[in-house]
């Protein structure tokens, strides 16, 4: 095909001459992945010897001291940039905010996780995964204190992997921090206390087309290596695609980007999301809407800005087609739902078409304002998103959450404050102004639109008209209907969930209302590469 | 008293306000409508108080204030008036305690409290403020936005049988519309990055932006599209009918009386001035748009079973008029409508306040439920007929000064148009009187017949709503003049802006208008 054997002798030399040396390792620089890989691996030592009854406290605090460790190791690095580990790794500026912001949004979501008091149940997590669902063992267990504690070194390890992901200046370590976030997504999704068996089938979902989706990421790494002889993103933008013949690395490109929307839940690699979103526990959709989201675009950004950047025909028409494709999904499909959770996974995948018509925005060799707009967007969408989860938490009946849409009818009238906040987060994701939602679509238009992608964002707007529908219909239901006779009651948060509906109602407010100095800083930060 | 920050002020008391009303305790609502009361009085002096300092032969744009806002997109929080805006404030301050005194005695049917609607109600009075008074594109979609909020929830909470559907409807238009006005608005940021160095909101410097014709005419769409929605221009007017018969009276006075305006003063404000060639080039679409529905609307409304569907289509009919007198880019035709716009929401807010109090007796919305109610209420039959003269133009009544203007501006730029948009006095005439005849004179019948006793005559509280618009009505019929003085200039430096012949004569014209 592309390359004669001549030359892929002459590149192998060279490869193995490189891999001689002594890669450099700047410790300083990867301080963030070192707190959550750490609080990772001590939460397994926990699990291992921390007696039962302390385990649970022990691994909120663990797990909640290497996020945060993390969010304040990446503002302490704020401005570096460096190429480490054998340039395996990159710390940038863009790199460190989308870490800080999976670092942050994580630390929301291990709050969620750690709520105790709104079930019953005592958790939302299952007390003991391994016993079959259903069995009598299984309905004894069904109110016990014990919760499967794993669930905070899964989620950290999960929260590292998506890090590293951000960071992966290399194909074959963006591939393993690929496995790494989505091997304890799969089982986190499998164990949630009610409806086992709706959860156990989300995991399976997940793991199977998961599974699928990293063939295609790893076909297409292939590919591209064997058409410019590298893994390394400098060095693939280095080799140059201006040579339109050069068909296989276009093809790499193309399966490389068939695997990341796999995982930010790009329509028409959707399919998923709804089922997962539904029958995993509600803390874990969180995490997952929010924080895997701000992980696969950071990731898709660095392989298009760095590695194919100079290259943006390459790309550029497919992510165009695919963006329409997922808003329009996104819109329409969201309107016949009939539940909360696959409502809202919808609305994720028509998010994910916006946040790529920001993609579009990077413009040739990453000159347009499309990465500090698509960061801007990551961190406003992620917020509002973990703060609508937390709301679909507290609306509860018997069997857990009431997440039927016609539960929610007249919650208004039963707890006026939780409807607010509830109406506040979909006027965020619906776009309305005085939330982050429209600061944040207000960037990534601006920058398509730069890139003059104008009829891109013409249809953007018509999605968001058509999915601000169903937004709307809940705000309905919430406020204009009258409540059913045997409606969900609103369970009253604990400490954890309260904290986090409290850092997320004023963070869409403030990002709405005084976006000034966050997008200040993703803009002085959107800058990859060292 | 110029340095007084008059326009902060007047939107952040109703925010204000309206942020301490929905605190109140439930069972206060005596409080919580004596507070909206007193915020809008104070609204209406602070709007009273902003006219005096306005200085007719000064600058375009008086009583500015700018801030920076979100630096990074060179957003000011800027605000400043000309004359357009500054009657569109006075109408506001006006018709919001009207309106508060019209709904004292309102329930929501035992739902809820009603100090949430008084709340929306000063919150959609601060966000209407801020749409007028914004000269920054950004900030005012901001506030053209957000102002949907307010409304959505006054129809969807304490609107009528099918007020869910109703304010959906509401809502979704206009997003829709304003949606894709924001992709203009963000074109017209990149084309004045392009043009100046650094992008821009502020509308002084994008007035100076040479844009290219073809551009001109997408972003006019997307602005066009917003405004057309908004006002609403046959054939954008659909949801208009169903807000308007399903709001509360009090909402529905405001939504008709005020938040429609936004789409033709955002034709004067924005469409013309920003994209000239484009309106020009556009404009005999948009004319012949504006004449169908002249027509079409009062054809429609003569045909209505129920009242205020009635009211809203008569209000699309004049909408007509006004964008006739915008777009035929004359400065009579420009001012007519200028004029149209307050004196549209006078009589137009006084026939909903009247046909409110109709119902508020009757209990039902069908025209064919009254009959003879002149007998048993002759003043609530003094009030509907004054309100229907009116929005038939009757010489005497302020609606005629501005109809004749408009007319009067149109003709000489465009004849054919003005001939048909005329039929359209005739048709005026007659859905306004087939009203009041069916509803008021003749035998007693219907409920009236039935059920005399719930047809008694206005009691204070109502005549305290209707006269002081019954006072605009008779007032401004004979001396429009000190509006005329406010909105000549701005409506001058509009058509000098888009090229037009701004040598107008017009106060010749409104001597012979305010004669009769």
């Amino acid at each position: 095909m592309g390359a004669s054997p001549v030359l892929d002798t002459a590149r192998f030399d060279t490869v193995a001459v490189d891999a001689i040396n002594a890669p450099d390792f700047s410790l300083a620089g990867i301080t963030p992945l070192l707190c959550v890989f750490g609080a990772a691996a001590v939460g397994v030592l926990v699990e291992a010897f921390a007696p039962r009854n302390v385990r649970h406290p022990v691994q909120v605090a663990v797990a909640l001291a290497g996020t945060l460790g993390a969010l304040v190791a990446c503002v302490l690095l704020a401005g570096t940039r460096e190429v480490t580990a054998a340039q395996a790794l990159a710390v940038d500026g863009a790199g460190l905010f989308l870490q800080a912001t999976i670092a942050g949004l994580g630390a929301l979501s291990i709050l969620l996780f750690a709520e105790r008091s709104l079930d019953p149940a005592r958790s939302s997590f299952v007390a003991s995964a391994a016993v079959p669902a259903g069995s009598a063992r299984d309905r004894e267990l069904m109110t016990a204190q014990r919760v499967q504690t794993e669930v905070y070194p899964l989620a950290t390890f999960a929260i590292a992997g998506m890090m590293l992901f951000t960071a992966a200046n290399d194909l074959l370590i963006m591939f393993v921090a690929l496995e790494v976030l989505s091997l304890p997504l799969y089982l986190l999704a499998g164990m949630a206390r009610r409806r086992r068996l709706l959860s156990q089938e989300a995991a399976l979902k997940y793991f199977l087309l998961g599974a699928f989706a990293s063939a295609f990421f790893l076909y297409g790494l292939a590919l591209v290596y064997g058409s410019t002889g590298s893994v390394q993103l400098a060095d693939i933008r280095a080799a140059g695609l201006e040579d339109s013949t050069s068909t296989l690395p276009v093809i790499g490109l193309g399966l490389l980007i068939v695997g990341l929307m796999f995982k930010a839940s790009v329509a028409p690699f959707h399919t998923w999301t709804p089922d997962v979103y539904q029958g995993s526990p509600t803390p874990v959709t969180a995490f997952m809407a929010a924080c895997t989201k701000v992980a696969a675009f950071g990731a898709i950004l660095r392989l298009l800005y760095v590695a194919f950047g100079d290259s943006e025909w390459t790309w550029r028409p497919l992510v165009y087609g695919i963006a329409i494709v997922s808003m329009l999904v996104g819109a329409v499909l969201g309107l016949t739902q009939t539940d909360v959770k696959r409502m809202l996974a919808y609305s994720s995948i028509a998010h994910a078409g916006f946040l790529l018509t920001g993609v579009l925005g990077l413009g040739p060799g990453g000159t347009g304002s499309g990465l500090q707009a698509t960061m801007f967007y990551l961190l406003a969408y992620g917020i509002s998103t973990v703060g609508v989860f937390a709301v679909v938490t507290l609306v509860r009946d018997g069997d857990g959450e009431a997440t039927h849409l016609s539960q929610w009818a007249g919650l208004a009238r039963r707890s006026p404050l939780t409807a607010a906040i509830m109406t506040l987060f979909l006027l965020a994701l619906a776009g309305i102004p005085l939330t982050s939602g429209f600061i944040g679509k207000f960037t990534v238009f601006r920058a398509a639109i730069e890139q003059g992608a104008w009829p891109l964002v013409v249809v953007a707007l018509v999605a968001s008209a058509i999915a601000a529908f169903y937004y709307l219909k809940l705000v309905v239901l919430m406020y204009f209907s009258d409540p059913a006779e045997d409606g969900p009651t609103v369970g009253v948060p604990g400490l954890p969930t309260t904290i986090v509906l409290a850092v997320t109602v004023s963070a869409t407010l403030v990002l709405g209302v005084v976006p000034g100095a966050v997008l200040e800083l993703a803009e002085r930060a959107a800058i990859f590469g060292a | 008293m110029t340095d007084f920050p008059w326009l902060i002020v007047m939107i952040a008391l109703p925010l204000v306000g309206g942020a301490v009303v929905a605190a109140l305790p439930a069972g206060r609502d005596p409080l919580a409508r004596g507070l909206t009361l007193g915020v809008s009085l104070a609204v209406l002096v602070l709007a009273a108080g902003a006219t005096i300092a306005f200085d007719t032969g000064g600058d375009r744009f008086q009583l500015t204030t700018s801030t920076p806002w979100i630096e990074s997109f060179g957003v000011d929080f800027a605000l400043g008036v000309d004359g357009i805006a500054l009657v569109m404030l006075l109408l506001i301050g006006v018709l919001v305690p009207v309106v508060v005194v019209a709904s004292w005695d309102d329930t929501s049917a035992g739902r809820r409290s009603m100090r949430g609607y008084f709340a929306w109600l000063l919150v959609l009075e601060a966000m209407m403020v801020g749409v007028f008074a914004a000269t920054d594109v950004f900030l005012f979609y901001v506030f053209f936005e957000a102002m949907l909020v307010p409304m959505y929830f006054i129809i969807g909470s304490f609107g009528g049988p099918r007020r869910q559907y109703a304010a959906v409807k509401f809502f979704l238009y206009s997003l829709l519309g304003g949606l894709v006005m924001l992709a203009s608005v963000i074109g017209l940021y990149v084309v004045s990055n392009s043009q100046l160095g650094e992008g821009t909101f502020a509308f002084d410097a994008l007035r100076q932006l040479e844009i290219d014709t073809d551009v001109q005419k997408l972003l006019f769409l997307g602005f066009f599209l917003a405004f057309a929605i908004k006002a609403p221009l046959f054939p954008f007017h659909t949801w208009l009918p169903d807000s308007g018969a399903e709001a509360p009276i009090g909402g529905g006075v405001l939504l008709v009386g005020v938040l429609d305006k936004v789409g033709t003063f955002g034709f004067l404000r924005y469409c013309l001035p920003l994209f000239p060639d484009a309106a020009r080039d556009f404009a005999p679409w948009i004319l012949t748009l504006a004449v169908i529905g002249i027509i079409y609307a009062a054809l429609l409304a003569m045909g209505q079973s129920d009242l205020k569907r009635l009211v809203t289509y008569t209000s699309i009919a004049h909408f007509g008029f006004i964008a006739l007198g915008i777009f035929a880019f004359s400065t009579e035709g420009g001012t007519g409508a200028v004029l149209y716009m307050v004196n549209h929401g006078i009589s137009t807010g006084l026939l909903f306040l009247a046909i409110g109090m109709l119902i508020a007796r009757g209990g039902t919305r069908e025209i064919s439920a009254y009959g003879g109610v002149a007998k048993r209420a002759p003043v609530l039959a003094g009030v509907l007929l004054i309100a229907g003269l009116s929005s038939l133009a009757l010489p005497g009544t302020n609606s005629f000064v501005s109809e004749f203007l408009v007319l009067i501006g149109s003709f000489p730029t465009r004849p054919a148009f003005t001939v048909v948009a005329t039929v359209g006095i005739v048709l005026a005439a007659l859905y306004v009187l087939l009203l009041v005849q069916r509803t008021m004179h003749g035998p007693e019948r219907g409920l009236v017949a039935e059920e005399p006793g719930r047809f008694h005559d206005l009691d204070r509280r109502e005549l305290v709503v209707a006269a002081p618009l019954i006072a605009l009505v008779i007032g401004l019929g004979v001396y429009p003049q000190p509006l005329l003085d406010l909105i000549d200039p701005a409506v001058s430096a509009t058509m000098s802006d888009i090229g037009s012949d701004p040598a107008g004569t017009t106060p010749a014209i409104t001597e012979a208008g305010a004669g009769d």
